[in-house]
């Protein structure tokens, strides 16, 4: 610490408003300007940018690439009368309540609950595995998944004595389904559980007592209490789901747009096939979904932290 | 853990009570062993086709060997991507502390007029425009600013993306510091950004630990911005690199694959148990997307 000096420190008048360093306004703005230009830059400009670049015919190549024209709502006309975009709206929304909502949310709440009532032990091995799965970067995900699900040297056909079934090819949704299950379950587990521990055990334990089974002691012991878990869990994991571009490594979309999602649906229009402006549009209706959603979660956010 | 509670009244109930445990120990035996594998066996790969003689797509105990790492140390392509995601995780973790300390204590100690609208906005947004809805303008933007191919402008993106959480996060921490050192600090004449780096900072060091970690572990594994944003192979990172691993015969390569995962995989995945165990910080670590 430098030994006291004249300084500028304590000639200002001291208020109690929690400003302890004597930063004041104008140097709090200076402290904040480098992150909010970063963050206008490069998150908040490219969102409003796809409202304009939605109306326009942008190409990434040939003459709409230079001279894009205006081409009003054309794009979300488009979008709305192709069938692509709607078989790749429904594929989605099976992937999110599949994997999100019912894979993730309750095999999470199941292992959660499940390990409330096993040794230590037993319990740090599983939440072990399950985070794994959560941790290892992606890319080698996928992979495994790849390897376990091959056609001619895949773990799952020695396993399930399949023959040669290819699972990726024949089966594209269901796998990456259940590979985002396997990937995104840790969180639920997590959230969960310490949901759970926030259950007085001394309710439980009386409700026992009046001889509740397991099933109504779920019902009205636990759940009023992780009722508010619950909604948040699945609004997060939604949203993450809805947003995950993962499963391109797995099927590509394919085959045949079958586990073509709007991620990979966008992808592939926007930087494979070149049409900037339909992709745009698309990215917008992604981004109102995602608005939504995460409106409802900052809401309920806003309730339980008042 | 529910241990054996069989009441010793009359036979029927106690019998009925005794299946009935038995059942709920079947069930949860069963169950925890089903969960296991299907947690466990795709991971087996991981573990074992590295260190084997000739590694397969199907799991199966190696004939062991070290030569796997050895291809790997081989290729240049290889090891210069590990070094990428290390450029990019760094280089993202560095903007966010620097930048989202100073954000979150400026709104942490000062009341700037509109401020949680602000923090609950920024939050908002990062929520929304996510890196697969906004794939689109960003690459147009990366195009326009000529930072196509640029490991700059691929950290600026990303962090850009994950500034929001950073300072929402950051800002409770700051909050709950204390603050008679700052005070103390500024009688003896220290200017903020003396008392920033000086007292704040040590004070919140688990946080902004939470925080390294956590935007090292967004970066390393992210696929999607470097896969856009990066054209020449030399400076993409590891995540996007692994796909390019095929032998001369078009067939995956799987020694180098192997042993490749391993590598990419362990340095995250130790700093996730390290800062979890020092920490604690389950809860948000939750945050990975």
């Amino acid at each position: 610490m430098p030994a006291p000096a004249a300084g500028t420190g304590p000639s200002r008048a001291v208020v109690d408003d929690g400003d302890v360093a004597g930063l004041g306004k104008a140097r709090a703005m200076a402290f904040l300007a480098p992150a909010l230009l970063l963050v206008s830059l490069f998150l908040v400009f490219p969102a409003l940018w796809t409202l304009y670049l939605g109306l326009t015919n942008y190409r990434l190549s040939g003459s709409a690439a230079k001279n894009p024209q205006f081409v009003g709502v054309d794009n979300y006309i488009n979008a709305l009368s192709d069938d692509r975009f709607f078989n790749s709206l429904g594929l989605t929304l099976i992937f999110v309540f599949g994997s999100a909502v019912i894979g993730q949310s309750a095999l999470g709440f199941a292992i959660a609950w499940t390990m409330t009532r096993v040794r230590k032990s037993v319990r740090a091995v599983v939440e072990f595995f399950v985070l794994l799965a959560w941790i290892i970067p992606s890319s080698v995900t996928t992979f495994l998944w790849y390897a376990m699900l091959d056609r001619s040297n895949g773990t799952l056909n020695a396993m399930l004595s399949t023959g040669n079934t290819a699972w990726l090819l024949d089966y594209p949704l269901q796998s990456i389904i259940v590979f985002n299950t396997w990937v995104g379950t840790a969180f639920s587990m997590l959230l969960f559980s310490s949901a759970l521990a926030s259950v007085p055990p001394s309710q439980l334990e009386s409700a026992r007592m009046v001889g509740a089974g397991a099933w109504a002691q779920f019902r009205d012991v636990v759940f009023p209490h992780i009722r508010g878990h619950v909604l948040t869990n699945t609004l997060l994991i939604t949203l993450w789901t809805f947003n995950t571009f993962t499963p391109y490594l797995l099927t590509a979309g394919g085959p045949d747009d079958r586990s073509n999602i709007l991620p990979i649906f966008i992808y592939r229009l926007a930087l494979n096939d070149g049409a900037l402006g339909q992709g745009s549009a698309i990215s917008l209706i992604m981004i109102i979904i995602n608005l939504v959603i995460a409106t409802v979660y900052l809401r309920l956010l806003k309730e339980r932290k008042a | 853990m529910t241990a054996v509670q069989g009441s010793t009244s009359t036979a029927g109930p106690e019998s009925r009570q005794m299946l009935r445990h038995f059942l709920g120990l079947m069930g949860k035996s069963v169950f925890t062993a089903l969960v296991l594998a299907f947690f466990v066996i795709p991971v087996l790969w991981l573990v074992f086709a590295p260190f084997d003689a000739h590694p397969g797509l199907n799991v199966k105990l190696p004939e062991f060997t070290f030569n796997n790492f050895k291809v790997l140390l081989d290729n240049p392509t290889a090891i210069a991507s590990l070094g990428n995601s290390l450029i990019l995780a760094l280089g993202s973790m560095v903007v966010v502390l620097v930048l989202g300390s100073l954000a979150s204590y400026s709104l942490s100690r000062v009341k700037i007029p509109g401020r949680d609208l602000l923090l609950y906005t920024l939050l908002l947004l990062s929520s929304i425009i996510t890196g697969t809805a906004a794939m689109v303008p960003t690459f147009l933007l990366m195009v326009k600013l000529g930072l196509i191919d640029s490991q700059f402008g691929v950290i600026l993106v990303l962090s850009g993306g994950i500034l929001p959480t950073v300072i929402f996060i950051l800002k409770d921490f700051m909050d709950s510091t204390p603050k008679s050192y700052e005070e103390s600090a500024r009688l003896y004449g220290a200017k903020p950004l003396r008392i920033l780096w000086d007292v704040v900072i040590p004070l919140a060091r688990p946080g902004l630990a939470t925080i390294a970690v956590w935007a090292v572990v967004q970066v390393w594994g992210n696929f999607l911005v470097p896969y856009i944003l990066l054209r020449s192979p030399s400076k993409s990172p590891a995540a996007v690199v692994m796909y390019t691993f095929y032998t001369e015969g078009g067939q995956p390569n799987l020694a180098l694959i192997s042993a490749f995962s391993l590598l990419f995989s362990i340095p995250v995945v130790a700093m996730y148990f390290f800062v979890n165990r020092r920490y604690g910080f389950r809860f948000h670590g939750g945050i990975k997307s």
